[in-house]
């Protein structure tokens, strides 16, 4: 299949190749030679002084070569995982950022904090070793719930840290939100939360430490969404290693959707120990190890009102959401509940002021992080459950009130009244082809079909529109960023014209091995088969921001794009040379260099040759090679969007929520990968619902315990909870970056969410319910329906 | 102690433990990584094989009762160069993976209802593959995937 196969096509991803057959790479796979295994001796409590830890028993098992403590790293001057992003509060005051070393010392403030790290020969050894360890606890009142830890004489998880808050944050316009609501026809007032989320990527985290004495050079392995970013920030701040001397590898990776996109303790723990022993140090997290190490998810408490006049239109938001950071910031905690959220509160429409107040709240929990969606997806069910509630209220159709409000078309590029200013979009025109593909028209005659059969029959909807391609530098680093969020590729055209390229994104599932060559070959007009793709290993790639907030194709499909055209200047000047034409003269087109208007061409593999052994060359004013490589900086976030329709049946006998029909259509921009994008799209859908009808990280609130550990407690989507998706897209061009495209990695994620509780609520319409927290599962909507069929009754 | 069985058609005789686990033996012992490890309460499906043609989570057995037996991983559908099985054919063609992670489960499940329902309806499948969890798919284009390598199977035999 030697041909071009460009933007717009779906392939057969390249990547497949490998993993169908069992061939791919994962951290878990990898066995270096004379390699040790280590295990995590954890906190068994939520909130303890740790009086004393005894390693000597575990020592003492055969097999065992070192064990490892909190002390020994501080003893050896190793520093606190660094926080990636530094926000201010209302008062101009930075955010409490208290140290948070890689094992914990002197005190323990969740279930799952490391305490000691066993080294043995095997992981029979040193499991039953880790067992051996010692500690002598005192425990401490534990508080996980935010409302609780804010109370005045809660638990104290950090003496300097007065009330547990790290950070009262907010933006927007105070007094004009309040102006606006003292003469609102009508308010519509929500209190919800936004569950807490476990991400759960099927491959569970990994990492293997290897240093050697001989050249002082160390390595890491691990399953991480951005390699170079772990070296930064391990290397400079954690362990002290210089960038030339660590280098960091993440081979293929199961999955990450934001889980790993942090830089982990275990990172340094095993790279600091393979450093002490020499060799390499393997660690492998178990899953219910994972359940609490892993960064969670979402975990908000909210309270939110919309203003409207008397045609149902918005005036004013006033948001007021508390925030779980959990135990300690994790790399981009702080960020996710302020800036990746407040900035989404107008939503698709015009809503001429708003106000949103964070309080970011430290509880005795796994740290919170961003997990698909980040922020956008809680700012999403804020609105879009307001929305609702305001069209029940005034009697408003739902769909009706939304078209009311929204942006048109005609308003891009629209500035919201919170920072952000969408670029391009068409709401509408996305919600009318959403609504004809739902059949929305046909719903009643459903909803009646099945009240005959006993069923409550519910319409949901949703529309979103998010902020991605993370991020400009510029604008980020004025919001709290301490790094740039740009990314970079080399295009290397090999002297027989066949391409290796080499990005800073990192693939875990998205298909960059794909989309990314169909770039190449589309730009360059070379076989599809010819370019081959290389990420995650920063030996072999420039320094590069890694994957996350679907910037991947946005951010660094752009830095790629930017290369490819230095590729085609430059061949331009060799065949200008070669063709003795002006530089103004020579096109480049489907893989040929040609003089304007004559038939003197030469072709991509010929220039690529020629430009390797430079005989015919300009030599006075041109190196020779054709490498070249670019780095771009977003102007502004991208803003996809979209409109969800979910239709849901409700069994009041078991209150179980089946989805009958989902449709989704979504406005991505440019299209590189129709088949991936759409799986883009199903997985995230998926992830949404799970948010709505099945997951939910509970913790116990006295003792501070995970009590959903495991995949048997914290429930996610299987084949048969879930319906086929019917998608399409309606596709807007994004102004400004270089092919048109937005992003789509998180589309499914933020849409789905309040378009299934929509529909959920909509199905218990009947029962006079105006809300129904996350997740709907049959427990809670049994529930629900048993309080409001005895309350309708004593009516 | 010693086992032996036959793995992908090849004799094999290895030292193990008796607490391993059969996913520790194919994994470590064997370095055969292709069956994978989601897991640690035998939820997730990324490590079945089969074990006498029938789908296994290897994570439920212990080494010592796969003694005698056939077991077939990933690895032994089309091995590293032959033409792809027609299930991991109808997995590619169709973007029924995305990571990869959960893949190598998927297709031994999907072939243990194959050789049972050699024409799965969709509902089949899903109700089949509960006991394989992907957090990538959303799991529709995985049904389609297995629909297409069913009907692959069919005419091919």
């Amino acid at each position: 299949m030697s041909e071009v196969i460009g933007i717009g096509s779906s392939p057969k991803r390249k990547e497949d190749a490998r993993f169908v057959r069992g061939r791919g790479n994962y951290v878990a796979d990898i066995k270096r030679p004379n390699m040790l295994v280590g295990v995590f001796h954890r906190s068994e409590h939520a909130h303890a002084i740790l009086k004393s830890v005894d390693v000597s028993a575990a020592l003492a098992v055969p097999g065992v070569r070192a064990v490892f403590t909190g002390e020994d790293m501080k003893a050896d001057n190793v520093g606190g995982l660094p926080v990636g992003w530094g926000i201010k509060g209302k008062d101009g005051e930075p955010m409490k950022e208290p140290p948070h070393p890689p094992m914990a010392h002197g005190k323990v403030r969740y279930v799952g904090d490391a305490i000691a790290f066993v080294v043995a020969e095997t992981e029979e050894q040193a499991q039953a070793a880790s067992e051996l360890v010692v500690v002598d606890y005192e425990v401490l009142p534990a508080v996980v719930g935010l409302v609780d830890a804010l109370k005045p004489g809660a638990p104290a998880i950090y003496d300097e840290v007065e009330n547990n808050l790290c950070c009262d944050w907010h933006l927007g316009d105070a007094p004009a939100v309040e102006a606006a609501f003292r003469s609102a026809a009508h308010v519509a007032s929500i209190e919800l939360v936004n569950n807490r989320l476990i991400g759960n990527p099927l491959e569970p985290r990994a990492a293997i430490g290897e240093y050697d004495f001989a050249t002082g050079q160390y390595t890491l392995w691990t399953t991480s969404q951005f390699p170079h970013v772990v070296r930064l920030l391990m290397g400079e701040m954690v362990l002290h290693i210089p960038q030339h001397k660590l280098r960091v590898v993440a081979p293929d990776v199961g999955g990450g959707f934001g889980v790993k996109q942090f830089h982990y303790a275990e990172e340094a723990v095993v790279t600091w120990a393979a450093g002490r022993l020499g060799g390499a140090v393997k660690w492998v997290c178990q899953r219910s190890e994972g359940f609490v190490s892993d960064a969670h998810g979402r975990d908000h408490v909210t309270e939110a009102e919309l203003a409207l006049d008397e045609a149902g239109k918005f005036l004013a938001m006033r948001v007021k959401t508390l925030a779980n950071m959990g135990a300690y910031l994790s790399t981009f905690g702080p960020n996710i509940p302020t800036n990746l959220y407040a900035p989404l509160l107008s939503g698709v429409y015009v809503i001429p002021s708003i106000y949103c107040e964070v309080k970011c709240v430290f509880t005795n929990t796994v740290p919170v992080d961003a997990y698909r969606g980040a922020g956008r997806p809680e700012a999403t069910f804020v609105v879009e459950r307001l929305v609702d509630l305001a069209a029940r209220e005034m009697g408003i159709d739902k769909i009706e009130i939304r078209k009311r409000n929204m942006i048109s078309r005609e308003s891009y590029p629209y500035q919201t009244p919170v920072l952000v200013e969408y670029d391009s979009g068409d709401p509408r025109g996305c919600l009318d082809r959403a609504e004809v593909l739902a059949d929305v028209a046909g719903f009643e005659a459903r909803r009646a079909e099945a009240a005959s059969r006993g069923k409550y029959l519910g319409l949901g909807i949703s529309t979103y529109v998010e902020a991605c391609g993370l991020a400009p530098s510029r604008l980020a680093g004025q919001l709290g960023a301490r790094g740039g969020l740009y990314e970079s590729a080399t295009v290397r055209v090999h002297p027989s014209g066949v391409v290796t390229v080499l990005i800073g994104t990192h693939n875990h599932g998205q298909g960059h091995e794909t989309t990314f060559a169909q770039i190449v070959s589309d730009h360059l007009g070379v076989p599809f088969e010819d370019v081959s793709i290389v990420c995650g290993d920063t030996d072999r790639v420039q320094f590069g921001m890694g994957t996350y907030g679907s910037r991947s194709l946005v951010v660094g499909g752009a830095a790629l794009a930017k290369a490819n055209d230095k590729v085609i200047l430059k061949g331009r000047k060799i065949a200008a040379h070669q063709l003795e034409a002006a530089l103004d003269d020579i096109i480049f087109e489907k893989g040929e260099f040609s003089v304007a208007g004559t038939d003197r061409k030469k072709s991509f593999v010929e220039i690529a040759g020629s430009a390797y052994v430079p005989f015919d060359y300009p030599l006075e004013t041109l190196e020779p090679g054709l490498e070249e490589q670019a780095f771009y900086d977003p102007v502004n976030f991208t803003y996809p969007g979209g409109a969800h329709f979910a239709e849901v049946e409700i069994d009041p006998e078991t209150g179980v929520v089946t989805i009958m029909r989902y449709t989704a259509v979504d406005d991505v921009g440019t299209v590189i990968n129709p088949m991936i994008v759409h799986g883009q799209l199903h997985g995230g859908i998926a992830q949404g619902i799970g948010q709505a009808l099945f997951e939910h990280g509970v913790y116990d609130q006295t003792s501070g315990q995970l009590l959903s550990g495991s995949f048997m407690d914290y429930c996610m989507p299987r084949a048969d909870n879930l319906p086929n998706f019917l998608l399409e897209q309606h596709s807007t061009t994004c102004t400004h970056t270089p092919m048109g495209v937005k992003g789509c990695g998180e589309c499914g994620t933020i849409g789905s969410p309040a378009a299934i509780i929509s529909a959920v609520v909509d199905a218990l319409k009947p029962l006079g319910v105006s809300h129904v927290d996350m997740p709907a599962t049959p427990n809670h909507i049994w529930n629900i329906i048993r309080s409001s069929s005895a309350r309708l009754a004593a009516e | 102690m010693k086992i032996s069985f036959v793995l992908n058609d090849r004799p094999t005789t290895v030292e193990v433990e008796p607490s391993m686990l059969l996913s520790e033996v194919i994994r470590e012992t064997l370095s055969m990584t292709g069956t994978h490890v989601g897991c640690d309460t035998s939820q997730c499906g990324a490590c079945v094989v089969h074990v006498n043609g029938k789908s296994v989570k290897s994570c439920t057995l212990l080494a010592p009762a796969v003694e005698g037996a056939d077991i077939r991983t990933v690895e032994g559908l089309s091995g590293d160069t032959g033409p792809l099985h027609p299930m991991q054919q109808a997995f590619r063609d169709n973007h029924g993976l995305q990571c990869g992670f959960c893949t190598p489960g998927m297709l031994m499940a999907a072939l243990d209802l194959v050789s049972h329902n050699p024409d799965p309806a969709e509902s089949d499948i899903r109700e089949w593959l509960e006991g394989n969890i992907c957090r990538c798919t959303g799991y529709q284009n995985i049904v389609k995937s297995v629909i297409a390598g069913a009907a692959a199977m069919r005419q091919a035999s």
